[in-house]
Parts: structure tokens; C-alpha cells; sequence
């Protein structure tokens, strides 16, 4: 769930998808959900004279099983809790693997 | 799972929501683009749309087929979006008979297929391995 909550502080904030069918779309970030799947609202396509049939879309919900790459604002992520909070869940797999061995 | 914060849960069932019932274009895996209303959706994005029409683009010109009622696996959904109808009769593209289309269509194709067949035949002439695997790039 780790991803999901961080792509959840990175609502409101620009964000490029790039899907594996080489497309990507410029937008602002409006919802993720726990597949990934995401809406971006006010959408650029990058090259749009190649895909004529997304000009007149302004906002648009990509299945999270065709993204391929996101890219995010640096400044938006917080690296040390990021880190943290990755640390944390690890330990509290571990912790929860131990119990059910138990 | 006891901790997990169901208020603030996003769910595809919450994120579709708003698309119901209104035009949208939907993009498959395969390259298809379907217009039609959205009047149903779950969890995976299985979606029904209806009145669907199948639009074909090829450079600056689209061709029409009508499909009706379209029962979409959500597994092929690569993404949807609401169109603005004004901004699509603003496009510089030309409608064209679909037959004309069509034809349009597998000439793109063919060349395509040629251009590939030349490049694969290059790549071996200099000792590359050019098993061919038919892939849609997902």
C-alpha cells in the first residue's frame, strides 16, 4: 500500500504518464486508486499530431495495468519519510510473517 | 488488514463514477478506439457502453463503424476519457467513407509490415538473431 498512499500526497500536482503503448499525457494528478489506476485532469498529450483522437479529451482515467512510467515533481517528494515509512512497512511484514509462524 | 483507513479508500468503483452515463472515448490494448455512453462499470474496469460507434484513424481522416452495445473486458481497457464535443468539431480532420478507410487502413498496415520485413532482413545480413514475436508492446 506503500505506493498507493505516496501517489495519494501527489494529488493536485503535475504529473507525466507514460503508457507502454508509447503515449504520454501531461496532466494534473485528480485521484489514484489501489490498482494504480489514475485521472488526470486538463491533459497534454506529448507528440498529439500522432494521436489526433485524444485532442478533444481534457481529462481522462488510465487503467494502472498499461502505465508504464510516472513522472512526478522532484520537489513534491519527500525523500526521508519516503524512506522511512518503506523501512517501516518491511518491519511490520516481518513482524506479521513472525506472529503467523507462531 | 485492521488498519487499513476505509474512509479515505480510493476505488475504481468511486473513480468511474462520474464518467457514467456520459460520451466517452475509450481506448483498447489492440489500438481501437470506441465512442459510446458508459452505462455500466466494476472493479476491474470491465466496462458496457452503448450506441458505440468504432473510430478509425488514419493521418488527418477517421471513418465511422457502427458496433452498438459493447461489453469491454477491463483487462483491455487501456484508458477512457470524456470528450468535449466542441473541441472535436474544431479538429482538422476530414470523415471519410469507411470502405475508403479501410482501404486506407491496410495500406498502412502493409507498408508497415514491409518496412519491418526489410529491417529484419538488415539486422540479419549482420548476425542478429531476428526470431520474429508478434507483440502489441503490453
Amino acid at each position: 500500500m506503500l505506493f498507493y498512499s505516496f501517489f495519494k500526497t501527489l494529488v493536485g500536482k503535475q504529473v507525466t504518464v507514460e503508457l507502454k503503448n508509447d503515449l504520454a499525457i501531461q496532466g494534473t494528478l485528480i485521484s489514484v486508486d489501489q490498482f494504480l489506476n489514475i485521472k488526470i485532469d486538463k491533459i497534454k498529450v506529448i507528440d498529439e499530431e500522432r494521436y489526433p483522437h485524444m485532442i478533444p479529451v481534457k481529462n481522462c482515467f488510465i487503467r494502472g495495468s498499461v502505465v508504464r512510467y510516472i513522472q512526478i515533481p522532484p520537489e513534491e517528494v519527500d525523500k526521508p519519510l519516503l524512506q522511512d515509512a518503506t523501512r517501516r512497512e518491511a518491519q511490520q511484514q516481518q513482524h506479521q510473517a513472525q506472529i503467523a509462524k507462531a | 488488514m485492521n488498519n487499513l483507513n476505509l474512509e479515505n479508500f480510493f476505488t475504481t468503483g468511486q473513480s468511474l463514477q462520474p464518467y457514467l452515463d456520459k460520451d466517452l472515448l475509450v481506448v483498447l490494448r489492440d489500438g481501437r478506439k470506441l465512442l459510446g455512453i458508459l452505462r455500466s462499470y466494476d472493479q476491474f474496469a470491465n466496462l458496457v457502453l452503448q450506441d458505440t460507434i468504432e473510430r478509425i484513424y488514419v493521418n488527418n481522416s477517421f471513418g465511422d463503424i457502427e458496433r452498438g452495445i459493447y461489453i469491454v473486458r477491463g483487462e483491455n481497457v487501456v484508458l477512457l476519457g470524456e470528450v468535449d464535443k466542441d473541441a472535436e468539431d474544431d479538429l482538422d480532420l476530414q470523415e471519410l467513407p469507411i470502405e475508403q478507410i479501410l482501404q486506407m487502413q491496410k495500406e498502412e498496415a502493409d507498408e508497415k509490415a514491409r518496412k519491418e520485413k526489410i529491417r529484419l532482413q538488415l539486422l540479419h545480413k549482420q548476425g542478429f538473431s531476428v526470431d520474429f514475436v508478434e507483440t502489441d508492446m503490453y
